[in-house]
């Protein structure tokens, strides 16, 4: 019995310590960051329009797409898709968001699309494309929105975030903030 | 690509680098030597006096194991009471119902066990309330059990007679206050200023750029992802786990969250050369475990960095490797490094999702946990390792014609037998429950429809895979499976606590055993157990016990699946 008063003893000692006190000084810690701890948002004439972290669903033609979703990027509810390669129903799958592709960017070939473009992220909120996955996209925009290919590509390079230290990791270009500097540089016509 | 072969590169050698100071600083922590963290010691205090606990008194190793189960059996009622009523506690701003009786029962075993195998979603299947006092909890106090535990065995195999190994309240409150928090502090920080958020706020609500209404989940994220890791827990706050862009923001929160989970387990394997005064001991099994680890690792990376073949037909650019289930910001190779080092080392978090690797990267991922020995979880690693070792002592023993002897100790009969159980125990679990869910599955495929993701050998490998992971205590999964099922929460459960405890008992017996003995002094005669000729040894071991075992069911599975694509 002995044993199991200290048990219980030390146990409500370490959930103040450990499940108390720690999170509470992370709380405190958290309040210097940026955005507060509680997530940084990106605004538009001072209105949240998203996450700068988070994956957003882009599906009009004039706008730079995200990858696929499997939890059509729900930020509540995150998930893959948790597909085999050889499960038939996925491979017929990508096969369909190649052809949408394709057909939503006349002169783009099968060789030049990225598999990130039809392929579902690991939590189904990646907010990044690779530079390759967005330039395949130009045309498209440039020809939606009535504005020069170059200049769009002057923009993905502006957008591109290096790897870390210039050395480590892939480059990428955060999607969300390149549509909001691509609706600066070129407004939607109306 | 090569930026990101050289990230995991520097990495690694980041984490061997910091590894051999933080084992020296663990040895020291306790065997009570002067450290910088001693301004702790009047805490340390505070907490024994209160608890009525005298840390200086000497425990035998049978009264380290009651120590250890008694405060575990609190810790489990404690946790499924709360689960099982979270719904109706306070801290609960989003509104998310209470646990079933099946579901609370496997979240809080899962929990109790270091393994955090999750059959629910953090964003709606836990609280605020819960995740801090419960979960978080368990992931200090479990992984400073896995720790204490490890410290009994140093103790023992110190080379001198005695049944006197310490105290048990003694090395776990100090696995907390001198390792787990500080280490946690740092990493939560560096999380909270890379964008992670950390915040007692409920759902956030905004409008996209295309008019989507979007809710977004969040919490004490921060706070918690630290422990996850560097208690190799790996419960993640979200349900898509390291692979969230709020739990790991960035390439380098990536770097400094698998650098987290790495550091202890390799840690500890040094502090085992400094605590024994072996230093030679501990670099051999570093090494060892390291050859493992490279050898599970260079599949993986081969597989996952060249695309899926069933995308080949396509024509498609997989320049960057095969990406389903992986984000960007990470990239195929820190992917697969992540969830390699993640699986052999019993942490389980994940920052890709498994299912959707290609066949033989999975085959390598549960073949690191069907091992569990290379690196492993916190302090538990080492004592899967010590079983091995035991095992290849002995049969080396056999080959040569001399008695098998340990640090000065011989090993006999009874040792022997608990080492072989314990290792024998492993492919028992995996197997038979395997064996028994495909069985079920196979006399109902219409009412169990809901079970398996994907058809096929491909289906087979998600239901392996469930037990593998609950055996090795390690949580990963093939997220596929849907497994909050009654069958899913009760099996896995038991399987959990089987796995758990019998492997900590199993080593600390014999290390007890190996105390008590008559210290036989070392000469000419002496088997090395420092040499490389030794690791050579013990890799064939594992290979022969844990290989050959799981063989029949790999090839059912993934490799079924990768010679069908």
């Amino acid at each position: 019995m002995k044993l199991f008063r200290q048990s219980l003893i030390l146990t409500l000692l370490l959930i103040v310590l450990c499940s108390v006190l720690y999170p509470l000084a992370i709380l405190g810690i958290a309040r210097l960051a940026p955005g507060a701890g509680e997530g940084q948002t990106l605004s538009r004439h001072g209105r949240v329009v998203g996450y700068a972290r988070l994956g957003q669903r882009f599906q009009r033609p004039e706008y730079f797409h995200s990858r696929p979703s499997a939890v059509d990027y729900n930020a509540a509810g995150s998930a893959g898709s948790n597909k085999a390669p050889s499960n038939p129903e996925y491979q017929a799958l990508v096969r369909a968001r190649l052809d949408t592709f394709l057909r939503q960017n006349p002169g783009v070939q099968a060789a030049e699309v990225p598999a990130e473009l039809l392929t579902a992220s690991g939590s189904g909120l990646d907010p990044d494309l690779s530079p390759r996955g967005v330039l395949v996209q130009v045309a498209r925009i440039a020809r939606l929105r009535g504005v020069e290919a170059e200049k769009l590509r002057a923009l993905v390079q502006q957008q591109t975030e290096s790897p870390l230290l210039g050395l480590l990791g892939p480059a990428r270009v955060n999607v969300l903030r390149l549509n909001l500097a691509l609706d600066e540089l070129a407004p939607l016509r109306r | 690509m090569t930026s990101q072969y050289l990230g995991v590169a520097v990495l690694f050698a980041f984490a061997v680098l910091t590894a051999v100071p933080l084992g020296r600083y663990i040895a020291r922590v306790f065997q009570g030597q002067r450290t910088w963290t001693d301004f702790l010691a009047p805490l340390e205090n505070l907490l024994y006096r209160l608890s009525g606990i005298d840390p200086a008194k000497q425990m035998s190793w049978k009264q380290h194991l009651l120590a250890l189960l008694s405060i575990n059996l609190v810790w489990f009622v404690y946790a499924f009471a709360l689960l099982f009523t979270q719904g109706a506690l306070p801290l609960n701003p989003d509104g998310n119902p209470s646990q079933s009786a099946d579901l609370a029962w496997n979240t809080a075993v899962s929990f109790l066990v270091n393994c955090n195998i999750q059959h629910y979603s953090g964003e709606t299947g836990a609280t605020y309330l819960t995740q801090l006092v419960v979960l978080m909890f368990l992931q200090f106090v479990t992984a400073a059990t896995g720790i204490a535990a490890l410290a009994v065995v140093f103790e023992a195999l110190r080379q001198r007679t005695t049944e006197q190994l310490g105290n048990f309240w003694f090395f776990f409150v100090r696995s907390i206050t001198r390792l787990l928090l500080p280490l946690c502090l740092l990493v939560a920080t560096i999380l909270v200023f890379s964008g992670t958020p950390n915040t007692l706020q409920g759902k956030a609500q905004c409008i996209s750029v295309e008019g989507d209404t979007v809710n977004v989940s969040r919490g004490p994220v921060a706070a918690f992802v630290a422990i996850k890791e560097l208690g190799t827990n790996g419960g993640g706050f979200m349900g898509a786990n390291g692979a969230h862009p709020l739990e790991n923001p960035t390439y380098f929160t990536n770097l400094v969250e698998t650098w987290a989970h790495l550091i202890i387990p390799f840690a500890v394997v040094f502090a085992l050369g400094f605590y024994l005064q072996r230093r030679r001991l501990g670099w051999m099994i570093f090494g060892t475990m390291t050859v493992g680890f490279l050898m599970l690792l260079g599949p993986t990376l081969y597989y996952e960095t060249h695309g899926s073949p069933a995308l080949s037909s396509l024509g498609v650019d997989q320049s960057l490797g095969a990406l389903e289930g992986k984000e960007i910001r990470f990239g195929a190779v820190a992917s697969a490094f992540w969830g390699i080092s993640s699986t052999i080392i019993s942490v389980g978090s994940v920052n890709s999702m498994h299912d959707s690797w290609m066949p033989v990267s999975g085959a390598m991922a549960q073949l690191g946990m069907m091992i569990n020995a290379f690196y492993g979880g916190c302090g538990v690693g080492v004592l899967n390792f010590l079983v091995y070792l035991i095992i290849a002592v002995f049969i080396a023993g056999l080959m040569v014609g001399r008695t098998p002897e340990f640090l000065g100790k011989k090993v006999e009969a009874a040792e022997v037998k608990i080492a072989i159980l314990i290792a024998l125990l492993h492919p028992f679990l995996i197997l038979a429950g395997t064996a028994l869910a495909t069985y079920g599955y196979n006399h109902d495929p219409a009412g169990l429809s809901g079970w398996l993701a994907n058809p096929g050998a491909h289906g087979f490998s998600e239901m392996l895979y469930e037990y593998t992971s609950a055996a090795a205590n390690n949580g990963s999964g093939f997220e596929g499976l849907g497994d909050n099922t009654p069958w899913w929460n009760v099996s896995i459960g038991v399987v959990l606590l089987l796995a758990r405890y019998l492997p900590i008992i199993g080593p600390v017996a014999i290390a007890g055993l190996l105390a008590r003995k008559k210290l036989v002094p070392e000469s000419a005669g002496t088997l090395r157990t420092d040499t490389g000729t030794f690791a050579v040894m013990i890799l064939a071991v594992i290979w022969i016990i844990a290989a050959l075992a799981f063989f029949p069911a790999l090839t059912l599975g993934p490799l079924a699946e990768h010679f069908a694509l």
